[in-house]
């Protein structure tokens, strides 16, 4: 029994990694400034599709939606080992907040099959965490989230191990399913590098345009297995009304940088003197003791 | 999805096991009671389970004034699907207007697949909620009396404020000891009302083979001292310095995510925003930077005092008390000075 999976990546930017130059003046956060990463926690889905694919077969299709640029986070899921990578770009996705971008993945999850859908736990530039199940509910697929190790995986059954936070919890469940992943699974691989060599001329429809290629130039990078699928919002047959803004419930009222201070601060000398003042201090307005 | 309903109540998803009522559902119901106080309706709990008729009372103490309960021995454990199927029967029902969850692993994996079904919208892991009015700027259209659902975003860099006025309930999961948990009340009176939800063999398509809990080895968010160590304490042989300044005070050690990530302690003891949210009396920070993913779970500290041998660290920013030297040097002498004196 051979599994098709779908692993849902995410291109962020690297949050880890912000400065004040990464911030606007108005308080929201200049992207451009960024390094866009992949999504870390979407490295170990994949590393999960992968080990499900060598042990029973089947296909990983790398699917994300982003901007036209994101297609570079498909190039690396090729790299690790994805057999196919497709990209859902259209202006009408932008301003989605979780639950418009459940709904136009789930749309194309749907276009394209699967019988189990994998993401990372949640994204460093929101960690929502919520897309997966979202997705789940419209798929109509039972969840398993938080997923740290497959114990088992037959034609109709699967076994995970997932993390509770205090605690874990071994739960089965029959296919189809949508798990998502945690760091604690396992160590994502570094991309081979024969396929980095084959990979890195994969592109989108739209990449092989702009460089001013036929659509016979994509036909040909199709037949060397080297062409990324993309998708818009009516390949996929979406609502528009559940798109993007309109399809948003949520909406932002105030973005505010975080400046934390403290209200009154006081240097402390470093030597027995300083230290000592500073425990009597707060001796004395009961702080400790 | 459900019509704005201005009546509508504020709801709490009370997450228990075993039959007892995890905390956060107490932390939530302390701020789901000024929250409806404030809009002048009233505060319903919901709670699922097997047998949980004997914590309705608590929940009422808490600040409920309605306790909605679903009884059915297939609720005994958490799932995903049957949770779904009850909580969306009753926000289509009784239409409330706020519904709050813990963010915890069960109620982020439960809230966003009601959003999903309802079509609503759902902020995840808030440190704060008020209530407050939104003028859209390009229409000049009000909304008076929406939840403002206040979150840090982007590494805790930002915080964001989100809202939903056009379709509800306003959801939101809320991150477990940042709400101050409320002192419980014996003589508040409440309504216990039982509902059913049938379900069948399908609402269940996940079989639990084994469960395994454990206590937190630490209780970090009950300490009044916390002595935290980074990554800058150098090694798990010096970290014991912590733990004497710690034992020295009466108080709990911690660490940043750097320091557990090293094994310099457990992740049980992990302050930040992938840790314990912590708000004690005193705060010791010591050879840490102050990265804002720990000050996310440290800053609401009533005092803080930050060794390090970096002017700059970030952490200073933040400090009451600001010792800049060698931790080496100036935690065996807090430990003297405290010895002494205390």
């Amino acid at each position: 029994m051979a599994y098709k999976c779908i692993v849902l990546i995410k291109q962020v930017p690297d949050t880890s990694r912000i400065t004040g130059e990464a911030m606007n003046e108005d308080g929201t956060v200049n992207r451009g400034a960024l390094p866009a990463i992949f999504n870390p926690e979407d490295l170990n889905a994949l590393e999960l599709a992968l080990e499900i694919k060598e042990k029973y077969g089947g296909s990983v299709t790398a699917v994300t939606m982003g901007l036209p640029s994101a297609s570079e986070v498909l190039r690396e899921a090729l790299f690790m080992g994805a057999d196919d990578a497709v990209l859902v770009t259209d202006r009408r996705c932008a301003a989605s907040d979780t639950l418009a971008t459940s709904y136009i993945l789930t749309r194309a999850a749907e276009k394209i099959g699967c019988d189990l859908v994998l993401c990372g736990r949640q994204a460093i530039d929101g960690d929502t965490a919520q897309v997966g199940p979202q997705m789940a509910e419209k798929l109509d697929m039972p969840q398993i989230t938080y997923v740290e190790e497959v114990h088992e995986l037959t034609p109709s059954r699967i076994v995970c191990r997932r993390n509770m936070g205090n605690g874990w919890q071994r739960t089965a469940c029959k296919l189809p399913v949508l798990l998502t992943v945690t760091d604690q699974a396992n160590e994502p691989r570094i991309g081979a590098a024969r396929r980095i060599m084959k990979y890195k001329n994969a592109k989108t429809p739209a990449e092989i345009s702009k460089e001013g290629g036929s659509d016979e130039d994509i036909r040909e990078m199709k037949n060397k297995g080297l062409l990324i699928g993309q998708l818009n919002l009516d390949d996929v047959q979406a609502d528009l009304q559940w798109c993007g803004r309109d399809g948003s419930p949520t909406k932002v009222h105030r973005i505010m940088s975080v400046v934390l201070t403290a209200k009154e601060s006081k240097e402390v000398d470093s030597s027995a003197q300083g230290i000592n003042d500073m425990v009597h201090e707060l001796i004395e307005d009961h702080t400790i003791g | 999805m459900i019509e704005v309903n201005r009546q509508g109540e504020v709801w709490v998803f009370a997450e228990q096991h075993l039959g007892k009522v995890e905390d956060i559902a107490f932390e939530l119901l302390g701020r789901a009671r000024e929250l409806a106080d404030k809009l002048g309706v009233k505060v319903g709990a919901v709670i699922a389970g097997d047998s949980i008729k004997s914590v309705c009372e608590e929940l009422i103490q808490y600040g409920a004034d309605k306790v909605y309960t679903v009884e059915n021995n297939l609720l005994e454990h958490y799932q995903t699907n049957s949770y779904t199927k009850v909580l969306c029967a009753l926000i289509e029902k009784h239409k409330p207007q706020i519904v709050l969850y813990g963010a915890s692993p069960v109620g982020r994996d439960l809230a966003p697949r009601v959003a999903s079904k309802m079509k609503a919208g759902l902020t995840a892991d808030c440190t704060d909620l008020q209530i407050g009015n939104h003028e859209i700027k390009k229409t000049g259209e009000k909304h008076e009396n929406l939840l403002l659902q206040i979150r840090p975003a982007f590494g805790g860099n930002i915080i964001a404020t989100i809202i939903n006025y056009d379709r509800w309930p306003q959801m939101a999961t809320v991150r477990e000891g940042v709400m101050p948990m409320p002192e419980p009340d014996s003589k508040r009176k409440g309504e216990v009302i039982d509902e059913s939800v049938s379900l069948s063999a399908e609402d269940l398509p996940i079989e639990i083979i084994e469960e395994v809990r454990r206590e937190k080895s630490v209780n970090l968010k009950a300490s009044r001292i916390i002595v935290a160590g980074g990554a800058g304490v150098g090694s798990k042989e010096n970290f014991r310095m912590i733990w004497d300044l710690a034992n020295a005070l009466g108080g709990v050690p911690a660490a940043t995510r750097a320091a557990a990530d090293l094994g310099y302690i457990g992740k049980d003891y992990q302050v930040g925003q992938t840790g314990t949210t912590v708000r004690p009396s005193l705060y010791i920070a010591i050879g840490l930077s102050g990265a804002i993913q720990h000050q996310a779970g440290m800053s609401e500290s009533k005092k803080i005092i930050a060794v390090n041998n970096d002017p700059d660290a970030p952490i200073f920013d933040v400090a009451h008390y600001k010792v800049c030297g060698d931790l080496n040097e100036v935690v065996p002498q807090m430990i003297k000075a405290v010895k002494e004196k205390v």
